[in-house]
């Protein structure tokens, strides 16, 4: 299970993405557990609402990070996040 | 006060509310204490909501409705409520007794995220036999619901000698009524599960077939259903790390308002488990000796004490200490470098003889009548 780069991720309807103000972060809350997420992984999650694909989630995190060359992390991430569940596809 | 260790206290995370001890259940492996029935006290809703605030203020953030049967309380649906406001992912553990699906419906608008419905059994008289209630056909039909009202279902199966060789038709069960996660608990023997240990406890032989098709089948259901195996540590040469460290975590809260480090900490002498009636969370959680008393390594003995595996597993289950070896300051006894590993021995030989001797020894089902008795 890999990311098809033309359709459109969002996030699994069976998973909660939220901030965390004791804890200062993001995570993930799913039926008793929750992942802890970096910064990074949450600002690549937080695209995943169903309106980008892959290219647009790289363009738009390297714009508002004024860098390039991210395309490798960022497929590499949610390649994981695609077989943990987090993400879907279609 | 015997490991006081304040500088190191971590908030909780995980609130286990316990919203009463009435079930219609009557599983012999249940973890509510023997004595349950001397404890019918309820907290009311305007408590039960201080305490998730209180608790949600520090940081928990994971929240379970437990009981006995939660469902049992009229104002679940507020409660749920509550948390949801609060930003709880909230997890109602039912036996899906009495879930009807208009009460599904409410749940879910009152912000509910999670559904884990109990089954015994892969067949009907099985299941209906260890809950000691006829509740199969019935909780076959909840999990549907569950899963057509959007929630993610959770199929919990409770493992032990009397069905541990239906494994193959659990799991089949569990993938056609399209669980996204299966929770294979084998027994963990406390409270009504110590109580009836000889007739529940697999031997070796059975829990390693038994676990070679579960794991066969994780990597069948890859990406279509998760399974949780919780293994039974009697056969480990580890203990597990208990509640990831007393008071580091989990918090729980009894039906009458008894903070407890885990569900069966009750059971330990001398804890004195406060009230959340007397105080509050952060007063419990900071400042309590019951929380404070196994936090840290400063009241381990040996082999604990030198051990360089102390980090990893607190020294196992202090409630399993006492419960084994009369001693819950000692080293847990599944341990392998603990003198008293022999006793763990010798409950596996004797619920194996009692196994291949073909006798039947009769289970002591979990209801108020046996709790009266037992105290």
């Amino acid at each position: 299970m890999t990311i098809n780069h033309d359709q459109p991720i969002s996030f699994s309807p069976l998973h909660r993405l939220q901030w965390e103000e004791a804890q200062q972060k993001y995570v993930i809350l799913y039926p008793e557990g929750m992942v802890e997420l970096n910064q990074s992984s949450a600002e690549i999650l937080k695209l995943c609402d169903g309106s980008r694909a892959l290219p647009q989630i790289v363009a738009e995190l390297e714009e508002k990070f004024a860098t390039a060359g991210l395309t490798n992390d960022i497929t590499n991430f949610l390649n994981v996040a695609l077989q943990n569940g987090w993400i879907r596809q279609a | 006060m015997a490991g006081s260790d304040k500088l190191n206290i971590t908030p909780p995370r995980w609130l286990l509310a316990e919203l009463s001890y009435k079930c219609p259940l009557q599983c012999p492996y249940c973890s509510n204490p023997l004595d349950y029935a001397k404890y019918p006290d309820e907290l009311g809703t305007d408590d039960w909501k201080r305490v998730l605030s209180e608790a949600r203020k520090m940081g928990a953030v994971q929240l379970g409705f437990s009981g006995g049967e939660p469902l049992t309380r009229q104002d679940l649906s507020e409660l749920v409520r509550h948390a949801r406001e609060l930003g709880y992912y909230s997890n109602l553990i039912t036996s899906g007794y009495g879930l009807t699906e208009e009460k599904i419906v409410e749940l879910k608008q009152a912000g509910l995220d999670h559904i884990q419905v109990s089954i015994q059994a892969s067949t009907q008289e099985l299941n209906d036999h260890i809950a000691g209630t006829a509740t199969y056909q019935h909780k076959q039909d909840v999990a549907k619901l569950v899963k057509k009202h959007g929630y993610p279902m959770v199929l919990c199966v409770v493992i032990h000698r009397e069905n541990i060789h239906q494994m193959p038709q659990i799991l089949e069960m569990a993938e056609n009524l399209g669980a996204d996660y299966l929770e294979l608990a084998n027994t963990q023997y406390y409270g009504w599960a110590h109580l009836n240990r000889d007739a529940l406890l697999p031997t070796r032989e059975q829990f390693e077939e038994a676990e070679k098709i579960a794991q066969a089948y994780k990597e069948k259901v890859a990406g279509k259903m998760k399974i949780y195996y919780v293994v039974p540590d009697f056969y480990e040469d580890r203990p597990k790390a208990c509640m990831n460290g007393w008071g580091t975590t989990f918090l729980t809260i009894a039906p009458d308002g008894t903070a407890l480090p885990c569900h069966s900490a009750r059971e330990l002498p001398g804890l004195d488990c406060p009230n959340v009636k007397d105080f509050s969370i952060a007063e419990i959680w900071n400042e309590s000796k019951t929380f404070n008393f196994f936090r840290g390594t400063e009241w381990m003995q040996e082999p604990c004490r030198s051990c360089d595996e102390k980090h990893k597993d607190f020294g196992g289950c202090r409630c399993q200490a006492f419960l084994f070896n009369g001693d819950m300051y000692s080293t847990d006894p599944v341990c392998g470098k603990s003198p008293e590993r022999y006793r763990i021995d010798a409950a596996i030989d004797s619920a194996r003889q009692l196994a291949l001797s073909g006798e039947e020894k009769p289970l002591v089902f979990r209801n108020s009548k046996n709790s009266k008795q037992l105290y």
